[in-house]
């Protein structure tokens, strides 16, 4: 409560407090923002947070390490087979596993299928909150191609648990191959529809055009990664900065904007998508035959004393988990690093000043997923 | 007594004028329920309602059996009495419009000399009870929307009124059925485009419809200015809303599309009205079309393309009409 | 000016296009499926709860009551018992449940089984009123199944 009373109503500036969340239909789950109110121009803001909580970092400090990997896809259930990818090559940078090159283009492959479905269930979500009803059901239309390919190799359709330490679970078919080429082609097909229906619209570029503007200088400052951050004209992505796993073997570009508004954010998730499909067609194409697993997996897998990292780049920006080992199974510290959490924390100063409506498309352009924030 | 009988054609004209107007606002709103539920489905590539009745055609019915049954909830610190009185409000003046409207030669209630501003006055009621009910509800979200919801309309009206101002100079009077019959080998929609055009925005902003829908924008605002109503009283406000649509449109019909002219049926004096109905339901099949195409616009962009574009527009519209009428 | 009328334009033309898709939409076949009248296939690699497998040679599961299982569930979710009993070789199963309340289908238990004995089962069309409902006694299970 005490964060309540920062914020006060105050008769003599005219100012009011608007409480919008925890279940506010443009917050996507618990979060909770207060509004400060001059008219309908929101003069501070403050989010609330902790609604969500689960406590999975003192979890993973009370398991062996290997039982963790459910947990990492409770936190971001949209880019679950990135924080199993994050995960798992954590473990395997700590235990010094090699992983077989089957493995890494099998991950590769079902990691950008994730990032696409996240990608277009924010493209839904997000003309929803703009008032455009009908694109969501053309973007699952889509997601669910995905969810079926991947459920038929990882069993799930949301919360995967597919990558373990030194390989996978399962390994892919020829029915997976063809039917994610055919995939690829069906979303190509789309995006015409897409940029008639919804990019190219007049009333969608006025709400986002000079929208919620971050300059890079601000996106260092907060820590804020990801489309975000491309948007502003920066062309970082851990795929390149820090490449991991194979993405050095392949062509693919990093999209970029220039003015750092939500438009700029918004087009440049929507060249992720292609970019991703080039990524998933280059690794079908070079996909080599071999074991889905490493034999030397010890059972008990223990961690040398030290400390280890591991980046991946989430759909929403840097992903990092930090590991502390004392020598046991167990972790002594396992820290995640979200990019939703320091991407939010921006809020305040993006939307000062801005229409209601405004701070719905700026928070929305942030593609929050609240259980990574409160995870 | 001798009174009493010469009013009592007129007398029973408007009880069966009103027992029609009733059966026009619930029956449009049961067919405008559905058809939007529908065409919203198809549009999105799912089926709509299918579980009640076939093809889901008595998804309404039982929807309204629902809302009845519900409890009236009443926000703790709402202004009670306002608040109820808002659907009502919203609800009760729809009736009067629908009395001048022409179906066809013969299906009107009642034709006055000032059918249209008789229209402009009822339909402009709906703003107070939206501002009434948003104001009661003692709920920021509803404030919020009611606001919006009285300066849309304000500033809708203008250049509605104008285009619609550019026909009265035209045709030289305020009925209704005079203002069909004029149209008789050319509709107007063919003279005065520009008006059409302008008519047509202004028109679904003044029903609240997508793109603009900011009185209930969910997405910012939750539900606007009905978040606090529920049952019956929610649907008084969906009735009235779905019977707006009902009025405007017909407005638009009688002049721009010529009433219920059309190829001629036999008793064409009654079944004009079939040619009437089809090109109503043709203009609400386009104002649920855009709600299911655009995203919402924002506040100053709605005002601002009230005043810089709609207003300059139809004023040289009007000017041009005037300028021809007078040569001509 | 000219920039006036030419946004102007440009707004009506890309409105016109979102129209031309949504009504090309309204015409095409719906991609939805009715789902209780009407299923779809689910995947046979679909993982839903653990279930004890009946192998045909036999008729019976083959749980050796180990408790790996047990042991490397992340959720302790399984509980395993087993008994000795004389004539029979190793230890005979006297209870396995699963508390699918807890389980969050990682499927470490299938993959750590000495005897592959479980395996997923296909049911993917739960729902119950109590959390008792999601307590199963996959011992109880393998017997009743055909």
């Amino acid at each position: 409560m005490a964060m309540d009373v920062e914020i006060l109503e105050d008769p003599k500036h005219h100012r009011y407090v608007l409480n919008m969340g925890p279940q506010h239909p443009s917050t996507h789950g618990v979060l909770r923002v207060l509004l400060e109110l001059e008219g309908e121009y929101a003069m501070e803001l403050l989010p609330v947070l902790g609604y969500g909580h689960r406590c999975h970092e003192k979890i993973a400090e009370h398991k062996p390490v290997k039982s963790f990997m459910p947990n990492t896809a409770r936190m971001d259930y949209l880019g679950a087979l990135i924080y199993n990818h994050g995960y798992a090559q954590l473990l395997e940078r700590a235990a010094g596993i090699e992983v077989p090159e089957r493995v890494e283009y099998i991950r590769v492959i079902t990691s950008e299928l994730n990032r696409i479905q996240s990608h277009l269930l924010w493209y839904g979500a997000y003309l929803l909150d703009l008032g455009a009803f009908t694109p969501i059901m053309y973007a699952f239309d889509d997601r669910e191609h995905i969810l079926d390919i991947l459920e038929d190799v990882t069993g799930s359709r949301l919360t995967y648990c597919y990558f373990r330490v030194g390989g996978v679970s399962k390994d892919i078919d020829d029915k997976f191959v063809t039917s994610t080429r055919a995939f690829v082609k069906r979303l190509r097909s789309r995006f015409p529809m897409y940029e008639d229906l919804v990019n190219g619209n007049v009333i969608l570029q006025n709400r986002l055009n000079d929208v919620g503007e971050l300059t890079p200088h601000t996106c260092a400052r907060y820590g804020i990664t990801g489309p975000l951050l491309r948007g502003t004209g920066v062309a970082y992505d851990m795929r390149r900065a820090e490449p991991y796993s194979i993405y050095s073997q392949f062509d693919f570009e990093i999209p970029t904007g220039t003015k750092g508004d939500c438009m700029a954010s918004f087009m440049v998730r929507f060249h992720e998508l292609e970019q991703s499909l080039r990524i998933i067609e280059q690794a079908l194409d070079g996909l080599p035959e071999g074991p889905i697993m490493t034999p030397k997996v010890p059972k008990k897998l223990k961690i040398p004393a030290g400390d280890y990292n591991s980046s991946v780049e989430a759909p929403r920006g840097e992903l990092s988990y930090y590991l502390v080992s004392d020598g046991s199974d167990v972790p002594y510290r396992l820290k995640v690093r979200t990019p939703s959490y320091s991407n939010l924390s921006v809020v305040p100063e993006m939307c000062q000043g801005m229409l209601l409506s405004d701070v719905v498309s700026a928070m929305g352009a942030l593609d929050l997923v609240i259980p990574e924030i409160d995870r | 007594m001798e009174i009493f009988y010469s009013l009592l054609p007129e007398l029973i004209r408007i009880v069966i004028a009103a027992i029609c107007g009733a059966v026009i606002v619930f029956g449009n709103a049961l067919v405008m329920g559905y058809a939007e539920r529908k065409l919203a489905g198809h549009i999105m590539f799912r089926p709509g309602p299918m579980e009640v009745g076939p093809h889901g055609i008595y998804q309404l019915v039982i929807d309204g059996l629902k809302l009845m049954g519900k409890q009236l909830v009443i926000p703790k610190n709402a202004d009670t009495p306002l608040f109820m009185l808002a659907p009502l409000i919203a609800f009760a003046p729809v009736f009067v419009p629908l009395l001048v409207i022409p179906f066809s030669d013969k299906i009107q209630g009642f034709d006055l000399d000032v059918g249209l501003l008789l229209i402009l006055a009822f339909a402009s009621i709906n703003v107070l009870a939206i501002l009434i009910g948003g104001w009661s509800s003692n709920n920021k979200y509803s404030l919020f929307g009611a606001i919006r919801s009285v300066a849309q309309n304000d500033a809708y009206e203008i250049p509605m009124l104008i285009s619609l101002l550019a026909i009265i100079f035209m045709t030289n009077t305020f009925s209704l059925k005079e203002i069909a019959a004029a149209q008789s080998p050319v509709w107007f929609v063919v003279i005065q485009p520009l008006a059409f055009l302008i008519y047509i925005v202004a028109m679904v902003a003044e029903t609240n419809r997508a793109p603009f829908d900011l009185p209930e924008a969910e997405s910012e605002l939750t539900a606007g200015f009905h978040t606090e109503y529920s049952g019956m009283s929610f649907s008084l406000f969906v009735l009235g809303e779905y019977a707006n649509m009902f009025i405007v449109c017909s407005v638009a019909t009688v002049f721009f599309l010529g009433g219920d002219s059309g190829i001629p049926l036999p008793y064409f004096e009654y079944t004009g009205i079939i040619w009437f109905l089809l090109k109503v339901y043709l203009l609400m099949f386009f104002l649920i079309w855009i709600r299911w195409t655009y995203p919402r616009t924002r506040f100053d962009q709605l005002m601002n393309f009230c005043w810089k574009y709609l207003i300059p527009f139809s004023l040289v519209n009007l000017l041009i009409t005037v300028v021809m009428v007078k040569l001509l | 000016m000219k920039s006036y009328f030419s946004t102007l334009f440009t707004g009506a033309w890309s409105l016109i296009l979102g129209l031309k898709v949504t009504i090309k939409a309204l015409f095409s076949p719906i991609v939805t499926c009715q789902y209780p009248r009407e299923k779809m296939e689910v995947t046979p690699n679909y993982r839903g709860h653990i279930d004890l497998v009946k192998f045909a040679d036999t008729g019976a599961h083959k749980c050796i009551s180990c408790g790996s299982c047990m042991r490397d569930c992340p959720s302790d979710c399984i509980v395993v018992e087993g008994e000795k009993r004389e004539g029979v070789k190793g230890k005979v199963l006297t209870i396995f449940t699963l508390d699918f309340t807890k389980c969050s289908l990682c499927g470490a238990c299938v993959e750590v089984c000495p005897t592959k004995a479980l395996d997923y089962c296909n049911d993917y069309e739960l729902a119950g009123f109590t959390r008792e409902e999601f307590y199963f006694d996959l011992l109880k299970r393998v017997e009743e199944r055909e």
